[in-house]
């Protein structure tokens, strides 16, 4: 299992700097400039865009402007940003932890009825439940979550009253953040009432988040679960005369599982791209807003430095993953 | 705000307007995150409505709902005869803010404005470069670093500003929310401590509201100023909730999440109008959009021919798909809100026919041009390329064919600057001061020519009006000058003025005090919720 981890991690390591070189070059490959962005309408002159280009750096060449950066990376200087001249990685911190609560909540609410539903259908195969569920999932996954977020803003939220709108938490509650999660600082503040305030204002928008890898892990669920149903080991341990539901849960089920877990690893990265509309509809201060604002101000440190650590995330969440499949299936170790 | 069901009896605590009874807390549904909290950086009202207008105060302000500078830190002020020295005597006094992060020892002085002022023009200053890549926008904007010669404390509660010439929109500039007033015992502070980046975090000025915090794209706080030297507000709390999508804004305003929010879509005014617990104030916003001629290019270097152009343009049509009604067409290069407007002056009326044969007697035919569309909204223009389409039909009828070019907003506003450009571009503005010189001279002065004055018009007779205009201080005169470059502009016609835009502010019932600013700004010191 070590050698394993060692292989995998070694790997991570050309990856981690092939991201670092796209990140770098993409942006600057985008028509537009930071510098003339900073006056908008107001024409500025051209001695002082190459006075505030020199300040920032960004007149020299492309390949020291990279090294530069690279060399900031590795010891933990991600830079600051052009427009809100402050650290990104202090700016990320402060916001990534909002981005990760959303994800974590859309991710149980996709997993806790994406795979009893895929199971569900598996078993009732070409039965109107499955029909009905595949049927949805197939909406869902279809479904342009912009959309699909204000129409729940306008039901739950304006018509019926259910739910706040947006934000994380009711105006009235005004505490430090300690862990950045409002749920759990809610609760460590104490106020009477805030941790149900926090809860409902991540109701929306995990749904919202949660409905695309919701049918995505439906659908992956059913196929794994019917093929695996199919096979040898399962006749012989019906056979045996074991109970329908110790044969899914404990024979099937768990060998179905190896894709799915593959399919949720890889939701994370789809989420993480999902969180943009969805932080944007609610006024959900994460990271996926503050990437869409920098990338129209052209913010470059702020857009390679986020893509760089987003990166970075993704590729441990998939290191996890490999790891896990390691533990469900001892074969992969090897 | 109330919940009917599940959530309910967690979530009646959780509704603060309805339990706001002891404190009043005033929540404004903004559009954006500011940039920073120190104005001198920026150029975005956004970044303003969060920074200079809660927080600081300047020399002088604009008399609410009004472009009119009037007294503000300073009291009172005189100008020499010659026009190029202003000494303003400040009101003693002002108690700059006593916050969780520091405690000022002194009221405000003259060290304060020469500070706040000098830093931005003096590249000396130890916070001319406070963080990398500072930037004073409108500062060097408005040509401050030429213009002043220098800035003088003379006693403590006086302050010189000698000018290298004479500037009559001057006063109207130190009203804009670059020139704030900071205080220099706080900058002295964080600069002792190394902290010098925290000016642009956690500002402190002499604004009707302290900041309290802010939660990064979320939240912005602050606390009344008992102390405010206009007089305390009535409101206890002021608090921003940023909201970026103007659907959801409206959704919250709704549900009583917030009181007021900036930017509806235009889509929403008539419901919102129809809806009995909010109110709808509307005005015509200090903003022009309109189509610049490349003048030095033919054909379009013959007036006759932009004259006939504008003949073809349906701007009410314009107004009509683009805005909904929310707008007016445009005659004059200033809005009608402006002093000087020129109300005498006719627009061209919409004649194909007309346009045809003046084009024919120019000696135009086939003609091809592009006209090039912005990609962005802007509050002068919500979509331009359904305002292109709809001049490329009407071009179309009068045998102009129209290629629509558009290309990313930075380089858009680059590209369109250069001389040589071809066709007509589509841009707007939207004013800064009020001042008639912020429009006419910065986008149409023969200087502009290969920057802000896209149409690269340099007319002798309409320059030398505006040049004369900006150094004389009776406004009488100066009204009369600028009414004579505005006939001047219609009848050269180096630009098709398309619309002045509405700003509508949707705000709740209860809200009272709001005054609806000229200039775009977003104040409230005044408001007040009834109870």
């Amino acid at each position: 299992m070590f050698g394993f981890l060692l292989r995998r991690l070694a790997v991570l390591i050309p990856t981690f700097i092939g991201v670092s070189i796209i990140a770098f070059a993409f942006i600057r490959l985008l028509p537009g400039d930071p510098v003339a962005l900073l006056s908008g309408e107001r024409v500025m002159s051209p001695e002082r865009h190459a006075q505030i280009s020199a300040q920032l750096g960004l007149d020299r060449p492309m390949v020291i402007q990279y090294f530069d950066y690279l060399g900031g990376v590795l010891t933990g200087d991600f830079g600051s940003s052009i427009v809100s001249k402050t650290p990104i990685l202090k700016q990320f911190l402060a916001l990534f932890p909002a981005t990760v609560e959303l994800s974590l909540c859309a991710i149980v609410i996709a997993v806790v009825i994406g795979i009893p539903a895929g199971v569900i259908a598996a078993i009732k195969r070409g039965s109107a439940i499955d029909q009905s569920m595949m049927g949805v999932a197939l909406v869902g996954y279809s479904m342009p979550i912009f959309w699909w977020g204000l129409l729940l803003i306008i039901l739950f939220s304006g018509i019926l009253q259910w739910t706040p709108v947006s934000g994380r938490i009711s105006l009235m509650y005004f505490f430090k953040p300690v862990t950045g999660f409002m749920l759990i600082d809610s609760l460590i503040s104490g106020q009477k009432g805030a941790f149900a305030s926090a809860v409902s204002h991540l109701i929306l928008p995990s749904i919202v988040l949660a409905t695309i890898p919701l049918a995505v892990i439906a659908r992956q669920t059913r196929s794994a679960m019917l093929e695996v149903l199919s096979e040898d080991y399962i006749r012989t341990a019906r056979a045996k005369g074991l109970s329908p539901f110790r044969v899914v849960s404990l024979h099937a089920l768990r060998n179905a599982m190896i894709p799915v877990i593959t399919t949720i690893g890889l939701q994370i990265g789809v989420m993480l791209a999902g969180a943009i509309l969805t932080e944007t509809i609610f006024s959900w201060p994460g990271i996926g807003k503050w990437m869409v604002d920098s990338v129209f101000r052209r913010d470059y440190p702020v857009i390679q430095g986020g893509l760089l650590l987003i990166a970075g995330i993704i590729m441990v969440v998939n290191l996890i993953v490999d790891l896990l499949y390691g533990l469900v299936n001892p074969r992969i170790r090897h | 705000m109330k919940y009917k069901f599940g959530f309910a009896a967690a979530l009646l605590a959780a509704s603060f307007l309805s339990t706001a009874a002891s404190a009043k807390t005033f929540v404004f549904c903004s559009e954006g995150s500011p940039e920073g909290f120190d104005p001198g950086l920026y150029t975005a009202g956004t970044t303003f409505d969060a920074s200079a207008h809660p927080v600081y105060s300047r020399l002088l302000e604009f008399e609410p709902g009004t472009t009119k500078p009037v007294a503000g830190l300073a009291e009172s002020w005189t100008v020499s005869p010659d026009g190029k020295e202003y000494t303003f005597k400040l009101r003693p006094g002002v108690k700059f803010h006593t916050t969780e992060f520091f405690t000022p020892t002194r009221t405000l002085t003259a060290d304060d404005v020469v500070f706040s002022i000098d830093r931005q023009i003096n590249t000396k200053n130890p916070w001319h470069q406070y963080v990398a890549g500072t930037s004073w926008e409108y500062a060097a904007g408005m040509g401050f670093p030429e213009l002043i010669k220098s800035v003088e404390k003379v006693d403590d509660l006086t302050v010189k500003f000698v000018l290298n010439r004479p500037e009559a929109p001057f006063l109207a500039n130190l009203a804009m929310p670059f020139a704030s007033i900071m205080s220099k015992e706080y900058a002295d502070k964080l600069q002792a401590d190394g902290k010098m980046e925290q000016l642009n975090q956690m500002p402190l000025g002499t604004g009707p509201f302290s900041f309290v915090g802010y939660q990064q794209d979320a939240v912005i706080r602050y606390a009344k100023n008992a102390d405010y030297w206009g007089g305390a507000p009535k409101i206890d709390d002021l608090v921003f909730a940023i909201t970026t999508d103007a659907s959801v804004r409206y959704q919250k305003l709704k549900a009583g999440e917030c009181h007021l929010m900036p930017f509806p879509n235009a889509a929403d005014v008539q419901s919102m109008k129809s809806d009995s617990n909010l109110k709808v104030m509307e005005q015509e916003g200090l903003n022009i959009a309109y189509l610049a001629y490349n003048t030095t290019q033919a054909p379009f270097d013959k007036p006759e021919v932009r004259k006939a152009l504008n003949k073809a343009i349906n701007k009410k049509a314009i107004v009509d798909a683009v805005f909904q009604g929310m707008a007016t067409p445009a005659t004059n290069p200033i809005p009608p809100t402006m002093w000087s407007y020129n109300k005498d002056i006719k627009d061209d009326t919409y004649d194909l026919d007309a346009a045809k044969k003046m084009l024919a007697d120019a000696g135009v035919k086939d003609l091809s041009m592009k006209v090039w569309a912005m990609p962005v909204s802007r509050p002068y223009m919500l979509n331009a390329r359904r305002a292109a389409e709809i001049i490329q039909d009407d071009f179309s009828k009068i045998g102009v064919k129209v290629e629509i070019v558009s290309y990313e907003w930075a380089e858009y506003l680059d590209r369109s600057k250069a001389k040589d450009r071809d066709g007509a571009a589509m841009l707007g503005w939207t004013g800064d001061n009020g001042d008639p010189d912020n429009f006419l001279d910065t986008l149409l002065g023969c200087e502009a020519v290969g920057g802000n004055n896209r149409a690269q018009w340099c007319n002798k007779e309409f320059d030398a009006l505006v040049k004369k205009a900006k150094i004389t201080s009776d406004q009488a005169e100066r009204t009369k000058l600028y009414e004579e470059a505005q006939v001047i502009f219609k009848r050269e016609a180096p630009w098709a003025t398309l619309d002045h835009s509405l700003s509508i502010v949707p705000m709740r019932k209860e809200v009272s005090g709001f005054v609806q600013s000229p200039l775009g700004d977003f104040t409230f010191e005044n408001v007040d919720i009834a109870e």
